[in-house]
């Protein structure tokens, strides 16, 4: 059986605000295995990069609301914060979105290197150096780097530099929030490789990679989560997600794909009509049912969580006709 | 870096000319003729009167076309020449602003420093400690909410009046002679202390205030919630937040001087402490054009000066200042 | 929608006209916000009294500021009493007379001061960020001359030349010194808003620049422009009691810097009139301290990441 590296279950975070609480996270169940890379997609305010911020780096007004989460089968929500800032960079490790910001511009990147490892009890000796030279050329960066402010790098620099740093304490689990989206297309694909190649060096253990980009997801994704407005529509592998949806929002995100050799006299490019509902203080139901062209009566209550193969599962009470009928020919 | 430099030495040079062109155009364009309201406390013969009018139109440098007098203006100065008093005539204005500069300099530059250093370390603290936040900081608004003679007063009166531990007035006691000797020495530093410590609890609040602010920004900046998402401890958080807040507080140190020296003018008014602050005090209550002109210059000067300094040091603590200019280049 | 026919009767009751205007303040956040800000709130409610103190504080009482109103020597017979609150001076003269009519006098010089600095600032700002460039150079260099300047020494030279100084003269003199704090900000402001859209949209349906620079920047940052003139505002009032404590305010009447230097030149504080030097002051300094609470409150409305949860 494979090694399980991070399991969620029913894991529940809500920001706290003046008017009500927001319910971005909202009992997700979730499994990442050793050598996976875990893709989760869904659009801006769905809730996936709280969920990387839950899992790492909780604002203060981010509150963990129910439902565990299991590191290594370490429940991490009740750790005390000296004890999970132990596992953090050795076990569990982000590359933020906000790379292109993410140094401090008085330091140099060595500096920053030296001084976190260190706060893991790491000594930056020589030979470790050595090894963060070696690090930075898998990513393609001149060992020079290191001597150098952040403001001499351009972005794709920072963005590898930051991949480097995240990684260098070989973490169980990644967590990779929207790292493409501030790069040029040549950039994306190059980076994106680089999580693959970390994964395959055994670098890191596994990854969850964030992004509201499909495409790039299922290059290098071996399996999909689908979140909408805080819930989980849909988790399998990248293969059937993306050919045999069996969640109408999955269906709707595929459909709203542009392809490449298909021009718009053939088929109209189509989005999904109408917005996410506010999350404040949001009742019980499938949150996707009022834009959703399946919906029945059943859709007030929350859907429950239905397998639909190996290891794919769909939180839809109508998933049956999802894909089955003529839908997809608007 | 020579651009860095360049661009701020003109700024200096032209601040530099404007203040002197002031200084020329004010006993000339502004109504009221000052060689007028000094004549009407004349009460001589009047034979006597119109010589020292003259005299007194020469000292002005009124005499010519308004070109003459201000390129004779401007040779003066570069000489060194700016005039004598009026009142203690013929004693040289750069003299007497010579034997009050020391005064200025004994007191700001122990105050700012020191109140810039503790300060930057409160306020850093109180960025991070709420109870350090809520007890503090309403003290420190109200040191910055005073006015510095205002708060020189309460000084003046707990300590010197009430409490009796300070003598106020003058730099040494009337009896003294300066000299290297430790009871002098110790009547100086009595002296001294309570115009320091005003300019000091007030550059305390000033700064702890910014760090805080600084400090506050810098802990919820995108670096730092890097740092703390791989696990780097909150000292080091800190650390990294300081150095950068400290950046903004250097170059608010340059912006700030001029403000503290005008609250120093009045704070040495009210301990009747010498510097060229209570030099120009009493030139305008006497009416002594030149004293008061030369005290003017020769702190716009002591400001450019130190302003120059702060640049110089801003460059070394700044990489984007070396990094960014010497590109150009 | 009966329910509004009929009227709410709950509506004129004092809770319920209280409950209105917080529904109403909901749906503008930043306004909402900023009256549930404790540092807002404190901030404003001091600096009302303060002003009502100014405003009021003539009719009780029935002395001039220049008139005898009892023997105010030694110390302890002009000490504050009943029938004087804020004691005498040594002259004589009632000292919470002239400290509401001074602070009333201060008060005036700082407002208006205060709106011409902030005016001027206003348009360098907005000029020099709008047009960038050698404008920009320009504009910006002379605003850092004018903030390297001391502005005390300033001031006292050309005001010791003045043979006649009213409310007004003050008030220009010391507005034409302090801008260049409006200007840098609002500098930086206009050239983060001149990239919107909305401006873009304006400059290419070919308005006027004076339009655009109101219409749509100046307009957009309105509370930022409020705060900065609450800073104009204090250094205004700084600056000013600066200048008539050294005897070089308006030449006529009374005012708070004039009064503490009356006490400083006589000795007074030496001679135990604490009330005479220090009471005068305690006011303009509870008004300084509320609207930094009220800056620093709307500097928490305005920039999220300070605020408190």
């Amino acid at each position: 059986m494979a090694e399980k590296v991070l399991e969620l279950k029913n894991l529940q975070a809500y920001y706290r605000h003046l008017k009500g609480d927001v319910k971005a996270v909202d009992g997700i169940d979730l499994t990442v295995n050793r050598g996976e890379i875990m893709g989760v997609a869904g659009e801006s305010g769905c809730g996936k990069s709280t969920l990387a911020y839950t899992l790492i780096n909780a604002p203060a007004h981010l509150k963990h609301m129910g439902g565990e989460a299991y590191l290594n089968g370490k429940e991490i929500m009740s750790m005390s914060s000296g004890e999970f800032r132990k596992l953090r960079l050795q076990n569990i490790s982000l590359i933020p979105q906000y790379a292109l910001d993410a140094f401090s511009p008085t330091k140099k990147i060595k500096t920053h290197i030296r001084d976190l490892v260190r706060q893991h009890g790491v000594s930056p000796n020589d030979e470790f150096m050595e090894k963060v030279k070696d690090r930075l050329k898998i990513v393609n960066l001149d060992p020079s780097v290191l001597s150098r402010y952040a403001m001499e790098l351009s972005g794709g620099m920072k963005q590898r530099v930051i991949m480097t740093i995240s990684s260098v304490l070989d973490p169980d689990f990644l967590i990779a929030d929207e790292i493409t989206s501030a790069l040029d297309v040549t950039s994306q694909r190059f980076v994106a490789n680089m999580l693959v190649n970390l994964r395959d060096k055994e670098i890191i253990g596994s990854a969850i990679f964030i992004t509201h980009d499909l495409a790039i997801m299922y290059q290098i994704a071996s399996r999909i989560m689908v979140m909408y407005a805080g819930h989980l529509a849909e988790v399998g592998p990248a293969e059937e997600i993306m050919h045999n949806p069996k969640h109408p929002y999955t269906e709707a995100l595929i459909s709203s794909l542009p392809r490449v050799g298909i021009q718009h006299t053939d088929t109209r490019l189509h989005g999904i009509e109408g917005t996410p509902p506010d999350l404040t203080e949001i009742g019980p139901g499938c949150r996707f049912r009022f834009r959703c062209s399946y919906r029945t009566d059943k859709c007030d209550e929350t859907p429950r969580r239905e397998q639909v193969g190996e290891r794919h599962y769909t939180a839809c009470w109508n998933y049956e006709q999802v894909g089955s009928d003529s839908n997809d020919e608007q | 870096m020579g651009k860095y430099f360049g661009k701020k030495l003109i700024i200096y040079i032209i601040t530099f000319f404007i203040a002197v062109t002031i200084n020329w155009l004010a006993p000339r364009f502004i109504p009221g003729d000052p060689v007028t309201s000094l004549l009407a406390q004349y009460q001589g013969p009047a034979a006597g009167r119109q010589m020292l009018e003259t005299r007194l139109r020469t000292l002005f440098g009124l005499e010519g076309s308004l070109i003459q007098q201000y390129i004779n203006f401007w040779a003066n100065l570069l000489r060194g020449d700016l005039g004598r008093s009026i009142l203690q005539f013929p004693r040289e204005v750069s003299e007497i602003v010579k034997n009050n500069i020391i005064y200025d300099i004994a007191v700001l530059l122990p105050a700012i420093s020191l109140s810039w250093i503790v300060g930057n370390k409160i306020g850093a603290m109180a960025g991070e400690n709420e109870k350090i936040d809520r007890y503090i900081m309403p003290l420190f608004y109200g040191f910055v909410s005073s006015p510095y003679f205002w708060f020189a007063i309460i000084v003046v009166f707990v300590f010197a009046h009430s409490l009796g531990w300070f003598p106020t007035a003058r730099a040494y006691g009337a009896g003294v002679r300066p000299a290297f000797t430790l009871n002098f020495i110790i009547v100086f530093l009595r002296h001294w202390f309570l115009p320091f410590f005003t300019m000091f609890l007030v550059g305390l609040g000033q700064w702890s205030i910014g760090m805080r602010n600084m400090v506050i920004y810098e802990i919820e900046s995108n670096y730092a919630n890097y740092l703390r998402s791989l696990g780097a401890r909150q000292k080091l958080i800190r650390n990294y937040a300081f150095r950068n807040g400290v950046l903004p507080q250097v170059t608010g140190l340059a912006i700030q001087l001029g403000q503290i020296v005008s609250g120093a003018i009045t704070v040495q008014v009210v301990f009747d402490y010498p510097g060229l602050g209570r030099l120009m005090y009493q030139a305008v209550q006497q009416q002594d054009f030149f004293v008061l002109q030369g005290a003017f210059l020769s702190l716009i000067l002591m400001v450019l000066a130190a302003n120059f300094l702060i640049d110089i040091i801003y460059m070394f603590i700044d990489p984007r200042i070396r990094l960014s200019y010497s590109e150009e280049e | 929608m009966a329910e509004e026919k009929t009227g709410n009767p709950e509506q004129y009751t004092s809770q319920g006209i209280l409950k209105t205007v917080f529904s109403r303040l909901k749906r503008n956040e930043n306004l909402y916000l900023a009256f549930t800000n404790p540092k807002v709130v404190f901030g404003i409610s001091l600096f009302s009294a303060v002003l009502l103190f100014a405003l009021l504080g003539p009719y009780f009482t029935e002395y001039g500021i220049n008139e005898f109103a009892g023997i105010g020597s030694p110390a302890s017979r002009a000490a504050p009493s009943g029938e004087h609150p804020f004691g005498l001076t040594m002259q004589g003269y009632d000292v919470f007379t002239r400290t509401v009519h001074g602070l009333r006098a201060t008060i005036l010089v700082g407002f208006v001061g205060g709106l011409i600095a902030s005016f001027i600032g206003l348009i360098i700002g907005l000029i020099a960020g709008y047009r960038g460039g050698m404008v920009d150079e320009f504009l910006m260099g002379l605003t850092n001359v004018f903030l390297t300047f001391p502005q005390l020494p300033i001031l006292i030279v050309v005001a010791a030349y003045l043979p006649y100084r009213g409310i007004i003269h003050m008030a220009v003199l010391v507005g034409l010194v302090i801008w260049p704090w409006t200007a840098r900000a609002v500098r930086s402001q206009t050239m983060s808003l001149k990239n919107e859209e909305h401006v873009a949209l304006s400059r290419i349906s070919a308005n006027s620049t004076p339009r655009i620079l109101i219409e749509d920047i100046a307009a957009n940052m309105f509370s930022y422009i409020f705060m900065v003139f609450i800073l104009q505002y204090m250094g205004t009032i700084m600056a000013t009691v600066g200048l008539e404590f050294l005897g070089l305010g308006p030449t006529r009447g009374v005012s708070l810097g004039l009064v503490m230097q009356h006490a400083v030149q006589s000795g007074a504080l030496y001679l135990g009139y604490w009330w005479w030097g220090i009471l005068p002051g305690l006011f303009l300094m509870l008004m300084i301290f509320s609207l930094y609470f009220l800056n620093t409150g709307m500097d928490e409305v305005f920039n999220p990441e300070l605020r408190e949860l």
